[in-house]
C-alpha cells in the first residue's frame, strides 16, 4: 500500500484547476456565434485535416480547445451517443442539452477523481428548425456548464478575444460578415498580425439547408471569400 | 462479427470504431433484428417487397423500384419505399421480407453516416458496398427462417468517376454489375425488358423511361408487383446518384414517363 502525503482538497482542487488552465491557454482559440442563419465556429488551426471543430448530429455542432487526443475523446463519445439515442427513440430526440449535461458529468468526474484533469473547453451548438433558435453550451474542464448568449471564444486568449468581440458582436450578421469578424477578432491577440484563409477552420449549422444535416464545413475558398 | 480493432495498448482498445453496428450490438443488443432469431418467422405472415431494378447510365446509377408490398395473397401496402438514399452518394434498393430490409436499410444509413462522422470521411463506394454484404451475411440465421432480405446497391465512385452497381444474394454474396440488374419476384420480367431497352450511355432522360417501363414489364407479368396507378397518384420511386449525389426523380418526371409508356402500348 503507497501512502500519499497529505494534501487539502481546496489546495488539490486549486492545482488541478490551475494545471488545467495553463494547457487550455497555451493553445490557440475557438469562436462561437450566431449568425443570421445559424450558428459559426471558427477557429485558428494550422492543421487542414485534424479538425477542432466537427459535426455531432443533424442540428448539433463540437467545438474543441486544448488537448487534441483530449477533446477528440469527446467529440467520438458525443457522436455515439447521438447516434445511439437517435436510434433508439427518434431523430429529432437528440438534443444539444443532454450532450452537455453528459459531457458536464464526464468532465466533472475526471476532475475529481482522476490524477490529471482533461485540458480542454468545448462548445456544444444546436440550431432548431423554423423558430430559428439557437443555443450554445459551453463546458469546462471541471464539468461546469454555461448557456452561452450570442458569442462566446474559448482557450489560447479567450478573455481577450471575448473583449474585442463584446464590441463588435452584432445580431443577425449574414455569414461573410460573421466569418470576416470572427478572422479579425482571433487575428488582433496576443499581437496583431495576418492569419490566411489557410489557417482557419469554420463549420456552420446552416439551418437553411434543405438536407436533415445541417452541419456544413466552410472550404478554404469560401472562408478566402468572405475574409477579402 | 466485430471489425474493430482490438490492439490493447495500455489496456484501452486501439483506435475508435466507426462502425454503428458494432456499437449498438455492445450498447444496444436488444435494439438490433438479431433479438428476432428466435422467433418463429417462417410462421408469421410477413410483408414482403417485391420488384427492384438498377442500372447504369452516362452520368451515373439509377435505382428503381415498385410501390407494392405484399402478405400471402394480399397487399400489404400500395404505397411502400424501397429505394432509398444511403448516404449522398450511394442508394439502396430492397426486395425481400419489408420489415427486415427497411430496417437494414436504417442501420446500414446510419452505419456510413457514423463512420463519416467519426472519421471525418466518407468510406469509398467500393468500402460501403462491402459492408452491406457483410451485414447481409449477417442476417443469414434469418434468411434461413424465410426473412430474406435481397437489396440492390448503386453510387456513384467519386475516386473512379463513375456509377457503379451492385447486387446481392440472401447470404451475402456481392456482385458488380456493368448494365443493369433486378431483384425480386417480379426480376424475370423486368431483367428481359432491360435487356432490349438497355444501351450502354443511356441519357437521363432515356435511363428514367427504361427503368419505369421494365417495372411495368413486370407489373404485367407477376402479381406481387405494383403497377402505376395515375388514378390514385401511385409511381414507382427512382433514384438517380451522379456526381452531384443522389437525388429523387421528381414524381412529374416519372408521371410524364408512365404516360408515355402506357400510351405507347395503348396504339
Amino acid at each position: 500500500m503507497s501512502f500519499m502525503p497529505y494534501v487539502a482538497p481546496e489546495q488539490l482542487m486549486k492545482d488541478r484547476s490551475e494545471y488545467a488552465h495553463k494547457g487550455i491557454a497555451r493553445g490557440r482559440s475557438v469562436i462561437g456565434l450566431e449568425y443570421a442563419d445559424g450558428l459559426l465556429f471558427l477557429a485558428e488551426n494550422p492543421s487542414a485535416t485534424l479538425h477542432k471543430i466537427s459535426e455531432i448530429y443533424d442540428r448539433i455542432a463540437f467545438a474543441g480547445v486544448g488537448k487534441y487526443s483530449e477533446f477528440e475523446e469527446l467529440r467520438i463519445a458525443g457522436i455515439r451517443l447521438a447516434d445511439l439515442r437517435g436510434y433508439a427513440y427518434g431523430r429529432e430526440d437528440v438534443k444539444a442539452r443532454d450532450l452537455a449535461n453528459a459531457y458536464s458529468q464526464a468532465l466533472s468526474s475526471i476532475f475529481t477523481q482522476q490524477l490529471k484533469p482533461y485540458e480542454v473547453e468545448i462548445l456544444v451548438g444546436e440550431v432548431d428548425g423554423e423558430a430559428g433558435g439557437t443555443s450554445i453550451y459551453h463546458v469546462l474542464f471541471d464539468g461546469s456548464v454555461t448557456d452561452e448568449q450570442g458569442f462566446v471564444v474559448i482557450g489560447g486568449q479567450a478573455e481577450r478575444l471575448t473583449e474585442a468581440l463584446r464590441t463588435r458582436y452584432e445580431p443577425g450578421w449574414d455569414l461573410a460578415t460573421a466569418v470576416r469578424t470572427a478572422i479579425g477578432v482571433l487575428a488582433s491577440a496576443p499581437e496583431p498580425r495576418d492569419l490566411p484563409a489557410e489557417q482557419i477552420e469554420a463549420g456552420v449549422l446552416d439551418r437553411t439547408r434543405p438536407q436533415r444535416r445541417k452541419f456544413r464545413r466552410l472550404a478554404p475558398e469560401e472562408i478566402e471569400r468572405a475574409a477579402s | 462479427m466485430s471489425d474493430e480493432l482490438k490492439l490493447p495498448l495500455a489496456g484501452t482498445p486501439f483506435g475508435a470504431s466507426p462502425s454503428f453496428v458494432d456499437l449498438v450490438r455492445s450498447e444496444r443488443p436488444e435494439a438490433i433484428p438479431e433479438a428476432l432469431r428466435r422467433a418463429a418467422a417462417t410462421e408469421l405472415q410477413v410483408a414482403s417487397a417485391t420488384t427492384v431494378l438498377g442500372l447504369r447510365y452516362a452520368d451515373g446509377t439509377l435505382l428503381a423500384g415498385d410501390r407494392r408490398a405484399t402478405a400471402g395473397n394480399l397487399i400489404a401496402d400500395a404505397r411502400m419505399r424501397k429505394v432509398f438514399p444511403a448516404d449522398d452518394y450511394s442508394a439502396i434498393a430492397i426486395a425481400g421480407a419489408a420489415g427486415q430490409a427497411v430496417e437494414l436499410v436504417k442501420l446500414f444509413q446510419l452505419e456510413l453516416e457514423h463512420y463519416e462522422k467519426i472519421t471525418g470521411d466518407r468510406l469509398s463506394l467500393e468500402g460501403k458496398a462491402n459492408r452491406l454484404a457483410q451485414m447481409i451475411r449477417e442476417n443469414f440465421p434469418m434468411a434461413m427462417q424465410g426473412l430474406v432480405v435481397v437489396p440492390l446497391f448503386g453510387g456513384f465512385d467519386e475516386r473512379r468517376g463513375e456509377g457503379r452497381l451492385f447486387y446481392y444474394d440472401a447470404i451475402g454474396g456481392r456482385w458488380e454489375e456493368d448494365d443493369f440488374q433486378a431483384t425480386g419476384s417480379g426480376a424475370l420480367p423486368a431483367k428481359n425488358s432491360l435487356k432490349k431497352r438497355w444501351r450502354p450511355g443511356l441519357a437521363r432522360e432515356e435511363a428514367i423511361r427504361v427503368a419505369v417501363e421494365a417495372l411495368i414489364d413486370a407489373a404485367d407479368d407477376d402479381a406481387a408487383t405494383g403497377g402505376p396507378d395515375p388514378a390514385r397518384g401511385i409511381y414507382p420511386v427512382l433514384l438517380t446518384v451522379g456526381p452531384q449525389g443522389a437525388a429523387e426523380v421528381p414524381e412529374d418526371e416519372v408521371a410524364a414517363a408512365v404516360a408515355a409508356v402506357q400510351e405507347e402500348r395503348a396504339r
